[in-house]
């Protein structure tokens, strides 16, 4: 209180008048600053949307790439690719995120349930790159093959702090005495937990794992060096595999015009779902089936 | 047996956090043991030779990351003072969201607008007339070639964590005790001057808190980075020169890279992103958990 009892105004030789103006001018300012991300997130949009529509259309969703020089060709494989990979990373991360969230949010007091706390805010902040690099070290060195699998481990552990935070955050924000009810009425641990607070929980938990699947949605760099990618069909995860933003990210960094317009299209694409799983996550968050 | 479970499922999360870090020194033992620290302060980055220093690729990371963090630092605290002070409440709910839907750009994204778009604003006009106003400073002098470079880079950054240091200074700044603007508004001071004055400098902590976090997602993004920044391991003075990360790198080289050395050289500089980002996050966590109690930190 002190220190902010220092820094109040003191009285100033200029007049109201001035006061008010260099306030009026403040204001203003502030409110040039904070439109300044929503201009430019509706500029990038606009530019995706007028250079992407012309490329997208149904061939282009639906079929293979095409060597440069040939008309046509999608991004079908990498459309596959990436949803083959997401859902796998999901079934990896969502079990462990959210045993490790109600750990967390049911036993959080002492010294392991900090350190897991801190490990996963740490993990949030790891590069994806270096997840990329960890995965190859463990899931593709040993084997000499890029797979789709190493890649979805990578984006598991990409996923896993946030699906960790959440749940726990939602799990702790239903009332205690649901659950002691519950126990009390001789329930047994498991059956509360997931009958009574689960339940009670699930549209922020619906939340943070459609946040989670958004994220690592539109990942690119660990792609690189585990799913690597493919220019055929491939549904099994053992192998290398096509991912729609490697595909935007190799056709956007070539020298040829009819790939750039692929880029573009894929950009479109791929911005689409992820804006999507962004505002379903919001929407399940406001519904009204919240209890 | 459910406690069981979940107990073993967060002991096997913090095995996995400890098995990135020992399999990240165990692929960079290589190139730890050939260079030791001597890799943190040459500037030599060649393949053929087997020689790598990554002081040119270290520079390249902190100069872009700190165009990024003082434009998008400033932006941003007043975006969120905006956003928990001035904003009519109709307006201030549909503006954060779409702030942090600008996070949820994928990175490809960023990169593939800022290589068409923002890469040839910046080498013809962005670029040119900052030489000609500023052109006295070597930050702004040398020859403008090339739309891929280290301003660009700067920028692409800044956009990308205007998001971050908005959203969670806008948290911070919302947690402060309403006491203390009732008290400076009582004693006749403006609007302006309660949140210049009082508010912001009472949420400074949090504030660089964010500011520190939003530094983190700069080292280490990667994908747009490489995309605008030119990619030539040098060490120049002039904004308008291309660069190179260390994370660039690793993207750029690592699956064409071959031998125990040089594959250990960009493990090492993923160990090195990894490090950084270690502290960077753990002094973020730290001033942020007084402030935000944890909720978010």
């Amino acid at each position: 209180m002190m220190a902010v009892a220092e820094n109040a105004p003191r009285p100033r030789s200029y007049g109201l008048a001035i006061r008010h103006a260099i306030s009026f001018f403040g204001t203003a300012l502030t409110a040039v600053c904070a439109s300044i991300g929503a201009i430019c997130l509706l500029i990038i949009l606009g530019y995706v949307a007028v250079q992407g529509i012309g490329a997208v259309n149904w061939t282009f969703l639906t079929s293979l790439p095409a060597p440069v020089g040939e008309p046509g060709g999608g991004i079908g494989n990498g459309i596959i690719g990436t949803g083959i990979t997401v859902g796998l990373a999901t079934l990896l991360a969502a079990p462990i995120g959210l045993a490790c969230g109600l750990y967390l949010a049911l036993f959080g007091r002492g010294w392991f349930p900090e350190a897991v706390r801190f490990l996963s805010d740490v993990l949030s902040g790891i590069p994806s790159i270096a997840i990329g690099l960890f995965a190859y070290v463990v899931l593709v060195a040993p084997f000499h093959h890029f797979s789709a699998v190493s890649a979805a481990f990578a984006f598991a552990l990409l996923m896993l702090p946030i699906i960790l935070r959440t749940s726990e955050e939602a799990v702790r924000s239903v009332p205690r005495t649901m659950r002691e009810a519950a126990l009390a009425l001789g329930l047994s641990e498991f059956v509360t937990t997931m009958r009574i607070v689960v339940p009670a929980a699930r549209p922020a938990i619906i939340t943070g794992l459609l946040l989670s699947i958004a994220r690592v949605t539109g990942e690119t760099a660990p792609l690189l060096f585990t799913a690597f990618g493919s220019p055929l069909w491939e549904n099994n995860p053992l192998n290398p595999m096509a991912q729609l933003p490697l595909q935007v990210y190799n056709y956007a960094i070539s020298p040829y015009k009819s790939w750039h317009q692929q880029a573009w299209g894929g950009a479109l694409v791929l911005i689409l779902a992820v804006l999507v799983l962004n505002v379903l996550a919001r929407a399940v968050l406001s519904s009204r089936w919240r209890r | 047996m459910f406690l069981i479970a979940i107990y073993a499922a967060s002991g096997f999360f913090v095995l996995l956090v400890l098995l990135l870090f020992a399999s990240l020194v165990k692929g960079s033992w290589p190139a730890l043991a050939a260079f030791g620290a001597k890799f943190l302060w040459t500037s030599e980055w060649n393949p053929v030779t087997e020689q790598f220093g990554a002081l040119p690729l270290i520079f390249g990371t902190v100069v872009s990351s700190t165009i990024a963090i003082v434009l998008a630092g400033l932006v941003g605290i007043l975006a969120a003072a905006y956003l928990a002070e001035f904003a009519p409440r109709w307006l201030a709910r549909p503006l954060s969201f779409v702030i942090e839907l600008l996070a949820a750009v994928p990175s490809v994204v960023f990169g593939l607008w800022g290589l068409f778009v923002l890469a040839p604003f910046v080498r013809v006009a962005l670029a040119p007339s900052l030489q000609h106003a500023f052109g006295f400073l070597p930050i702004f002098s040398g020859p403008i070639s090339t739309g891929t470079n280290m301003l660009t880079a700067g920028l692409i950054l800044a956009l990308m964590i205007l998001p971050t240091v908005t959203a969670i200074s806008r948290e911070v700044i919302v947690a402060i005790a309403q006491d203390l603007r009732e008290a400076s508004m009582s004693l006749g001071a403006t609007k302006w001057e309660t949140v210049s004055r009082v508010v912001i400098p009472a949420a400074r902590v949090g504030i660089f808190g964010a500011i520190v976090l939003a530094l983190g997602r700069a080292i280490g993004e990667t994908i747009a980075t490489t995309m605008v920044i030119g990619n030539k391991p040098v060490i120049a003075a002039s904004l308008f020169a291309p660069s190179y990360t260390l994370a660039s790198v690793i993207a750029n080289e690592f699956t064409e890279a071959n031998g125990d050395v040089y594959i250990g050289a960009l493990l090492e500089l993923g160990l090195l992103l990894f490090l950084v980002s270690f502290i960077v996050n753990g002094l973020a966590r730290l001033l942020l958990f007084t402030v935000l109690k944890g909720d978010r930190a």
